[in-house]
């Protein structure tokens, strides 16, 4: 066992030997090469959406709609405005729907169903929503709301598809928050005599808000980069529309029919779109994480 | 008590009104609705499903169905074998190539790294999640798959000795491509559960391992990985369910080629990636047959996330119970499902 230099002479007998200290010093390495590795991506990802996307973002590319015409040189790809504002709106209804469902569970599971075997059986169900694969609830959609009606595809109907997507994030982070509440508020609310829904909307929802908003903003960037729900709910179109009821173009649908296309020019709007909607969910990610800080709770 | 209980018509001052109570039953029992129809909304979906996918099992039976190596459109035959193996080559690929790194990512940022650098560090890996499915695909597809190319073909090339991943000429979408963006995909939330569960490892046990003279490599392998063994399995699981279920990415990477891929580097198809690819145009028995497709990737992420949560939720639970159940015992359970859900 030789000495390390620097040890005082006294310490020398508790040194580590110099294979156990090659070995941590090994170890050490390999996870910080790992951790860098897993870095690697997503410069790579950003750097390529900058260097490709922004080549084909221009004030057309937001104000027109995409036209068809793929395939003849010298004419106009045209833009994704269809797609950004399809995806806003179908967004902007899965929220509508899924926010209050969502929270409204939540607020039974904490408020009302606690630990009775209801309750369990709804949580053990979002769990199992969790888990179901994106494409799964756009079948689900189709069979009831296209197969069951003998219709075809809607903006609406991607919504919905989307709101299933988005309703166990919603509750089970909207669950967590509820349960960080103090107990001591309501119990002092309900002690000065306000009932039951007056302590729910005046005391535990205002208290939870700010954490609430930060799992309704996750959910909702989960939701507007997702296309398999989309296909065959929503279904793709060329032109704006502000109708749910019709096919409705978004902006991950819009990406994956402009991957599978040979023609360079429109690949390179399937870079545009892709650096539009990765700028749009980090944004909301970011709102999620600014105002995550600002909440007391969690 | 007189005086309280002062008659106002035939009930106490202290009780409200009839009326007064009216809103608080009907939220009580309004939202105990909505959980119920909730319930049954799934549980409709899924006999929705089953009842869809029946012409298809009823062709050749379920077993014949999963396991019958025959995706013939034209010919009206069904076998999801191809779909079924793709799925799980690509996704264990992702298992294999992505949970060391994520492990190795929660190990550095709770173990090793900086103070000051573990919350922006935290933070990039959890962009990986933000990034949607459709654009690792096209990311994949335009610019990892090509650059990969050559190298994928030296190994296939100098591996040519091993069945199934050498010889062969490598296609530019393939299996080990497709696992690749997989494994990328779930590094996020296998590093986010691994983190989560690292982090109810006892500091006295840390500190107890490094006081009777361990460096910190051994601290970490003989304190914190065992403590956390069942944590980290339940977090890879949950990072094969989603891996399973992935579809956009997979149907613009793995080549959608309804056979059998010969080699690692060959193209191939998964459940998912049929649905998304072929659902558009399907018509009749072929329609049914997505749709068996669907149930199959459906019961197959339940029974890995079933096997995920027990795990996680066990390993919580133990770290809680070990840390002489003081009040963050119900905390953390929900805490890290939290995580789960919302990663």
């Amino acid at each position: 066992m030789s000495v390390p230099r620097a040890a005082p002479p006294q310490l020398a007998r508790f040194a580590v030997s110099p294979a156990r200290r090659r070995r941590d010093r090994l170890a050490r390495g390999v996870i910080l090469a790992a951790t860098v590795l897993a870095l690697i991506p997503l410069v790579l990802i950003v750097y390529y959406l900058l260097r490709k996307g922004l080549g084909s973002w221009s004030g057309s590319f937001f104000s027109t709609n995409p036209t068809g015409n793929t395939f003849f040189k010298n004419s106009s790809i045209g833009g994704i405005k269809s797609a950004i504002l399809g995806t806003v709106e179908i967004v902007a209804l899965a929220s509508a729907i899924s926010i209050p469902v969502g929270i409204g569970v939540a607020v039974w599971l904490v408020e009302y169903g606690r630990d009775s075997r209801l309750a369990s059986t709804v949580r053990f169900f979002v769990d199992v929503l969790t888990g179901v694969p994106s494409i799964v609830f756009g079948l689900f959609i189709y069979i009831v709301l296209i197969v069951g009606t003998g219709s075809t595809y809607a903006g609406y109907k991607g919504a919905l598809a989307l709101s299933l997507l988005m309703l166990p994030v919603v509750i089970r982070s909207a669950e967590v928050i509820l349960l960080l509440v103090p107990a001591a508020l309501r119990e002092s609310a309900l002690a000065l005599g306000a009932p039951r829904w007056r302590v729910i909307f005046r005391i535990v929802l205002p208290t939870a808000l700010p954490g609430m908003v930060t799992g309704v903003l996750l959910a909702i960037a989960r939701a507007a980069g997702e296309t398999a729900p989309l296909l065959f709910t929503a279904g793709a179109t060329l032109k704006t529309n502000f109708n749910l009821g019709q096919f409705t173009n978004s902006l991950p649908v819009q990406i994956y029919s402009d991957v599978t296309s040979p023609t360079t020019a429109v690949v390179n709007r399937a870079w545009g779109s892709a650096l539009t909607l990765v700028t749009m969910i980090l944004l909301l990610n970011m709102i999620a994480r600014l105002v995550a800080r600002r909440s007391r709770l969690a | 008590m007189d005086s309280a209980s002062m008659p106002a018509g035939d009930r106490s001052v202290l009780e409200r009104s009839p009326i007064a109570r009216l809103p608080d039953r009907a939220l009580r029992y309004g939202l105990t609705a909505l959980a119920i129809l909730i319930l049954a909304l799934i549980l409709y979906f899924f006999i929705r499903l089953v009842g869809e996918a029946r012409p298809a099992f009823a062709r050749a039976g379920v077993f014949g169905f999963v396991f019958n190596n025959d995706w013939n459109v034209g010919a009206e035959r069904f076998g999801a074998l191809p779909l079924v193996v793709g799925t799980l080559i690509t996704s264990g690929l992702a298992l294999l190539i992505g949970v060391p790194v994520a492990v190795a990512t929660a190990i550095y940022a709770t173990e090793l790294c900086p103070l000051r650098l573990r919350a922006p560090l935290t933070v990039l890996v959890e962009l990986l999640a933000a990034v949607p499915s459709v654009v690792y695909g096209l990311w994949g597809i335009f610019f990892l798959a090509p650059k990969l190319q050559p190298a994928e073909q030296w190994v296939a090339d100098r591996l040519s000795f091993l069945p199934f991943i050498g010889g062969g000429t490598v296609t530019i979408p393939n299996y080990f491509i497709t696992g690749l963006v997989l494994a990328i995909m779930i590094l996020p939330i296998v590093s986010a559960i691994s983190r989560e569960v690292m982090s109810t490892v006892p500091a006295d046990q840390k500190e107890a391992a490094l006081g009777l003279g361990a460096t910190r490599w051994e601290m970490i392998r003989m304190a914190v990985l065992p403590y956390c063994r069942a944590g980290i399995v339940g977090g890879a699981m949950l990072g094969l369910g989603r891996a399973i279920g992935e579809t956009i990415a997979v149907t613009i990477l793995i080549g959608n080629a309804p056979e059998l891929g010969s080699h690692l580097f060959g193209q191939g198809y998964s459940l998912a990636a049929v649905i998304a690819n072929e659902f558009g145009e399907a018509q009749g028995l072929h329609r049914s047959a997505l749709f068996a497709a669907g149930l199959v990737l459906f019961v197959l992420t339940l029974i890995v996330n079933g096997i995920a949560r027990a795990l996680v939720l066990r390993a919580s639970r133990a770290g809680g119970a070990r840390r002489g159940g003081d009040d963050q015992v119900g905390g953390v359970g929900p805490r890290v499902a939290g995580t789960a859900a919302g990663a």
